[in-house]
């Protein structure tokens, strides 16, 4: 398959988890839409490896792994601390970070 | 036929990330993402990226998605009637991300460009191993890797600190306190702190009294406090 079939799917995805990050409310499902949008980058970065056939690209898609996995682990911790102070666990009723 | 794998991989991974935004239950939306980590594996499987599918299967889907799963089966998530703002939000939300689509698409596309066009460089053997990633991670892309080693260190140590229990707080969702393994009881069905006088039946009251005293046996076992904050759609 052409390189561009791979770059249109990469957009699709990016397009429908950056959707999905405007429209739902719950904080943990936003977090998964994250990931897809992370996901369709780490596509398109595969896809131009392939392309140039320099592996640079894979070694920045194992990076933006590496990134991703800390990103949910530190947000799943603020949810989790969230949900122990009885707080609503929804994006439009947590307007402040405090308290 | 890496066309007909090609077409599979892409629309597993289109159907995943479409479960992950439209259904309500979060716990199935972590399962469409874990499907759609797959279909994207086998994606990069095509590209001649074999470590980082491996990678992406074990790490990501194996283990960051598990993770997920059990914060999932712990907050829950409740489905709730949307405010009034939510249809329009969603239809605004839903024409953006299509122009944004069509424009992604149009760049791609209609960019003049050769190389996207075609296959891409003639496939070098050992492209995509191990190897060859071992060696860029310890040469040329030493500095990347160290730090993000470091930030995996970060990462883990903020998650403990924000998911700590500060001493000496009793959070009423975690009721650990020895009054509540006691196995709990119906008032006054024949229990030693009846029999010890501890409380008494309510034929031997005053109106006003209170029908327990301080010990903690016949009290009836004190629920959660009101559970009842739901989660969004």
């Amino acid at each position: 398959m052409a390189i561009d079939w791979y770059l249109v799917v990469s957009a699709l995805i990016f397009c429908i988890g950056a959707g999905g990050v405007l429209v739902r409310r719950n904080p943990l499902v936003i977090l998964l839409c994250l990931e897809l949008m992370l996901n369709a980058a780490n596509l398109a970065l595969i896809a131009f490896a392939r392309m140039h056939g320099n592996s640079d690209g894979q070694i920045f898609a194992l990076i933006v792994l590496v990134v991703a996995a800390c990103e949910v682990t530190v947000g799943l911790g603020l949810i989790v601390a969230i949900f122990r102070r009885r707080l609503p666990v929804d994006v439009d009723e947590l307007r402040e970070l405090q308290g | 036929m890496s066309a007909v794998i090609f077409f599979i991989a892409a629309i597993g991974a289109i159907a995943g990330a479409i479960g992950v935004v439209a259904l309500r239950n979060p716990f199935y939306s972590v399962l469409a993402l874990v499907g759609h980590l797959l279909a994207l594996a086998a994606l990069f499987l095509l590209l001649r990226a074999e470590f980082v599918a491996a990678a992406q299967v074990v790490v990501y889907a194996g283990a960051v998605m598990v993770l997920y799963l059990f914060v999932v089966s712990y907050v829950g998530g409740g489905a709730r009637p949307l405010t009034p703002g939510g249809s329009s939000l969603r239809a605004v939300a839903g024409f953006a991300m299509l122009a944004l689509f069509a424009e992604l698409a149009i760049a791609v596309l209609g960019s003049g460009l050769k190389a996207i066009s075609g296959d891409g460089a003639p496939y070098v053997s050992g492209f995509g191993s191990p190897a060859a990633i071992g060696e860029a991670l310890l040469t040329k892309f030493l500095f990347p890797f160290e730090v993000a080693s470091l930030l995996l260190l970060v990462a883990a140590v903020g998650a403990v600190v924000l998911a700590r229990r500060r001493g000496g707080t009793t959070l009423e969702d975690e009721i650990r306190d020895s009054a509540h393994w006691i196995t709990p009881r119906s008032l006054f069905s024949g229990t030693m702190a009846e029999a010890v006088g501890a409380i008494r039946p309510p034929a031997e009251q005053e109106p006003g009294q209170a029908a327990t005293d301080e010990t903690e046996l016949g009290r009836p076992v004190a629920t959660p406090a009101g559970r009842d904050e739901e989660v969004g759609w």
